[in-house]
């Protein structure tokens, strides 16, 4: 059996890295090098050489989601993410696809609270084709913007909507929970998807104006991955986004959570055939000091067959047929949340039972050391997962130089999951997960009787 | 599950439409020329007038794999990778769902149940040790065979094979766990009535294939057939079907080949033979091919309707494998394909269409799908009929052909990127008895093809006179519309493909 150790004690050699040791002469630190310049217009260009495949991915970040978006406006950062696909003043629609397609390429994009994202990915000659095609419509795709596109992709993003949230069993939670957790100013308290309503309402000069407050230089970040040379990627990426000028200076709401000031119950009927309950508490931001030990606390409780309310709920007692539990830390706040689904023959109640048990235990005993450590393995080895794909490198060193100020923070993502003790654990759980939380209970049309109830006052 | 509110631009993962490819040195694709571009707004450096001329793309030097066979008949194919100090290995067992006979189901829920505790350990302490190794293991089977994936660190890989080992030679099968995991089973199957999409799948499996075929009934089972599963069913499936000499063996990662075999002889070596023969790979009746139908199944209130159109495809050693491929990605199996250009990027329909071929050793579907809004349901019908006759009425364009045969042979350059897609790839071609040798000579069949040769694939394999239709919708808002289309005798379907008696 195993002692505490890291499980990367080996070094690890990503890509085309240096090994590079760490204080600890055992345990060597995880590095994946990246060139990092700033062009003059504000624009950051990253570049990790990786000549294991013969590929390149291209991952562009703008830091606006629709955390910045304004009531009445939801769903535009989204909206605005399916526009950037409809044609450039050089690259008119549907060039974009039907270049990269024949050049052997995939790409999507990707929109949350906090930022969008974009990216190809393809033979690592293709790399020309994909920055140019991200300097044109970074810088020359306002031109080309008209009504006809804006209704079209509107078109697209309520089927969107649909498709996950209307006819999807238990989808309207995502559209109701937001509403139940912040107050109606903040950004966070409608879905990413926005509604429909508003999405009705976007017009092409709304459209225009994000574009010109967001989409600039100097508040976007280009990660290139692959079997390229940083210094060739620079010179490409001073040609095809030099001349775009600087916009200005972009200032992003940082509007606090207002903390819940009791259990809210919702209950929603839906046609499914089996009652799911929701809890959510607020916690804390991305990367704030409580939020790995929130992470393992939702891994001790639901990460695997043998955690807390997985082996109580779905094995013993079976009156699950399934839960989870996750830390959601972002960029203005953070939520953590507990989601199960009753087995058949089983109500809301019986569930809201065990899971309050368990979290009070939680609360007053902390994890064992082996939960803790089993917990921390497995999050060590998720990092490894991630390291073999030039993709996934790319997007996770956007995402840390967004949240950081640093691409290669590897290392330190997973430090802070092996400081953690079981008494942070423990206090985590009775810091966040005691306190006043939303309930949503999904019941069978007709079956409130099914739904949570309210807890008894200690 | 949705654990955070990201939203993409169109659904990832949801269009495997090319599975072995491989990769070109030449194929410059043909720029297309571009129409006068507006007035510019702001100052237009020259750079960007016109796109960058790319140059060769790279050749791809597919790996090599070192093949050895252990005494008890497993192959072992072994591929070092050694950028990331991660082992990938993928024991396929030849067999699967299609070999489930009368109880619909049993292959995949054997396939579940094999970690579910196993040689000393239960399936609590199972998963805690495999999570403590750094380790993920999975367990399952598709239509044709079992498959047993564990990923896991260099250093605790041993430790993790011998898991391996554990949960193909040694599963309990113990009458409590698979009692609840039945229950389980029982629950999701509930469930999955709430899934149009899962529902349209069930009952497209139930409409064009037999009663008799082993694609007929869903691969996860029914609640008929998921009742009657026990202990003793569970563990004589597994008697029979974990052989050795269908088995093989991937490992991919940093590890050398003396280290293979011998992770591969202290796992699986001594594995023995069910003194059964072993059973052949399978066969069934040629399924009939109607005249096209339509099934209706009743979803009130439903904000789309979700429809699937196909009919049974051909086998992966069809000598027209390349073209239908072909035929296939500018039909619906790319972004920019014609069916998502127009349902979705010309009329607003969907969040995405698309059509594929299952490649299986038998025949197994070809489909095109999409989810719409209620109220266009017959007009996206009647368009996804209009492309099926169209692209066997005209040749495609060169612009298309081009596009197409380069997005296949350049897009294999990206599937050898890691070692869970060299594992999975290799365990899929020994499947259909292919090796990575043939994949360079099916990319030089599809860079070959023409204009006429897709013709003739659709002419040939997507007869929109023997289609069957399955609509998962709002029928009292859709049914007349639809009916109006007259496409074929219109019948209303429950979930588990009954017909329902107004």
């Amino acid at each position: 059996m195993p002692n505490s150790r890291p499980l990367i004690a080996a070094l690890v050699a990503v890509g085309a890295l240096c090994p590079v040791r760490g204080l600890d002469a055992q345990a060597a630190a995880l590095h994946v090098p990246v060139v990092i310049d700033t062009l003059d217009n504000g624009l950051v260009l990253m570049v990790h050489e990786d000549s294991s495949a013969p590929i390149v991915n291209v991952n562009v970040w703008y830091h606006v989601g629709s955390g910045d978006e304004k009531p009445g406006r939801t769903g535009f950062a989204h909206l605005f993410e399916h526009l950037m696909f409809m044609g450039s003043e050089h690259a008119p629609y549907p060039e974009f696809d039907r270049r990269l397609e024949a050049a052997g390429a995939n790409n999507n994009g990707s929109t949350t609270e906090d930022r969008t994202n974009y990216y190809e990915e393809g033979p690592a000659n293709a790399l020309p084709l994909m920055l140019w095609l991200e300097a044109d419509r970074m810088g020359w795709m306002l031109p080309t913007m008209d009504s006809a596109k804006v209704d079209l992709q509107r078109d697209v993003v309520k089927n969107e909507r649909r498709q996950s949230y209307e006819n999807q069993p238990y989808g309207m939670v995502w559209d109701h929970l937001p509403r139940m957790l912040y107050d109606a100013s903040h950004p966070y308290s409608w879905p990413v998807i926005g509604s429909m309503a508003d999405l009705s309402a976007a017009s092409l000069e709304d459209v225009k104006q994000f574009f010109r407050e967001y989409y600039a230089p100097n508040n976007a970040a280009i990660v290139v991955a692959g079997n390229v040379k940083a210094a060739d990627v620079k010179a490409l990426a001073e040609r095809y986004f030099g001349a775009i000028p600087r916009g200005p200076a972009i200032s992003r709401p940082t509007p606090e959570a207002t903390p819940l000031r009791g259990d809210t119950l919702l209950v929603l009927e839906d046609r499914v055939q089996l009652p799911r309950l929701y809890y959510a508490w607020h916690t804390v931001r991305g990367w704030a000091p409580d939020d790995a030990a929130l992470d393992l606390a939702a891994y001790v409780l639901t990460g695997a067959k043998n955690s807390r309310l997985t082996k109580e709920m779905v094995y013993e007692d079976q009156t699950a047929s399934s839960v989870s539990a996750f830390q959601d830390g972002k960029r203005l706040a953070g939520e953590f949340m507990v989601i199960a689904t009753a087995r058949p023959g089983t109500t809301l109640p019986t569930l809201q039972q065990t899971i309050d048990a368990e979290i009070a235990r939680l609360a007053a005993d902390g994890p064992t050391a082996r939960e803790l450590e089993q917990a921390q393995n497995a999050f060590e080895a998720g990092f490894l997962d991630g390291l073999e794909s030039v993709g996934r490198k790319a997007d996770r060193l956007n995402a840390y130089y967004y949240q950081l100020g640093v691409p290669d923070a590897f290392q330190r993502d997973i430090d802070r999951y092996r400081a953690v003790s079981a008494d942070d654990v423990r206090r985590v759980v009775r810091t966040y997960l005691t306190g006043p939380r939303a309930v949503i209970s999904v019941v069978p049309q007709g079956q409130a009787s099914m739904a949570a109830r309210e807890r008894m006052t200690p | 599950m949705i654990i955070d509110g990201s939203t993409a631009r169109r659904l990832s993962g949801s269009a495997a439409f090319l599975s072995a490819v491989c990769l070109a040195s030449s194929c410059a694709p043909s720029p297309q020329a571009a129409p006068p571009a507006p007035v510019p707004a702001s100052a237009t450096p020259g750079i960007m007038a016109t796109a960058p001329d790319l140059g060769p793309a790279p050749r791809l030097v597919l790996p090599s794999p070192t093949e050895t066979t252990l005494p008890n008949g497993v192959t072992v194919k072994l591929v070092g990778m050694h950028e990331v100090p991660v082992v990938q290995a993928v024991l396929s067992i030849e067999g699967g769902a299609r070999l489930d006979g009368e109880l619909a189901g049993l292959a995949t829920f054997v396939g579940g149940m094999l970690d579910e505790g196993a040689g000393e350990r239960d399936a609590f302490e199972l998963a805690a040790q495999i999570e403590y190794l750094g380790a993920s293991l999975g367990t399952g089977a598709g239509w044709d065979a079992t498959t047993i994936s564990l990923r896991a660190p260099k250093r605790t890989i041993s430790e993790a094979m011998e898991l391996m080992g554990d949960v193909v030679l040694r599963p309990r099968f113990a009458t409590e766990d698979v009692e609840r995991q039945r229950d389980l089973r029982i629950a999701s199957i509930l469930q999955s009535r709430d899934q149009p999409g899962a529902v349209a799948n069930n009952v497209f499996g139930y409409t064009v294939y037999p009663a008799a075929h082993p694609y007929h009934r869903p691969i996860g089972g029914d609640s008929s057939s998921t009742v009657q599963l026990d202990s003793a069913t569970v563990r004589d499936f597994w008697n029979h079907a974990a052989d050795p000499r269908k088995a093989t063996l991937v490992i991919a990662g940093d590890v050398t080949l003396e280290e293979a075999r011998a992770l591969a002889t202290s796992a699986l070596g001594s594995w023995r033979a069910p003194s059964s023969a072993p059973a052949g790979p399978g066969s069934a009746a040629e399924p009939p091919r109607p005249t096209t139908r339509v099934f209706l199944v009743d979803k009130p209130e439903a904000a789309q309707s979700v429809m699937m159109i196909g009919a049974p495809g051909v086998t992966r050693s069809s000598p027209d494998y390349s073209a239908i491929t072909l035929m296939n990605t500018i039909l619906g199996g790319s972004f920019s394909a014609r069916l998502n250009d127009i349902l979705r990027e010309q009329k607003g329909y969907t969040y995405g269409a698309r059509s594929s071929y299952s490649w299986r050793p038998l025949p197994g579907p070809f489909v095109a799908s999409a989810a719409v809004r209620t109220d266009v349901t017959d007009s996206s019908l009647a368009i996804f009929f209009d492309e099926f006759r169209r692209i066997r009425s005209e040749p495609v364009t060169q612009q298309e052909l081009d596009r197409a045969k380069s997005y296949i042979t350049l897009s294999a350059l990206g599937e050898f990127e890691t070692t869970g897609q060299v594992a999975g790839e290799l365990a899929s071609l020994e499947m259909f008895g292919l090796t990575l040798a043939d994949i360079p000579k099916e990319m030089d069949q599809i860079r070959a093809l023409g204009a006429a040769d897709v013709q003739r694939a659709a002419e040939r394999y997507l007869d929109p006179a023997h289609l069957t239709i399955v609509v998962v919708g709002d029928v009292k808002n859709i049914r007349t519309g639809v009916e109006a289309l007259d496409l074929g005798p219109v019948t209303l379907l429950d979930h588990e493909g009954n017909e329902v008696t107004p």
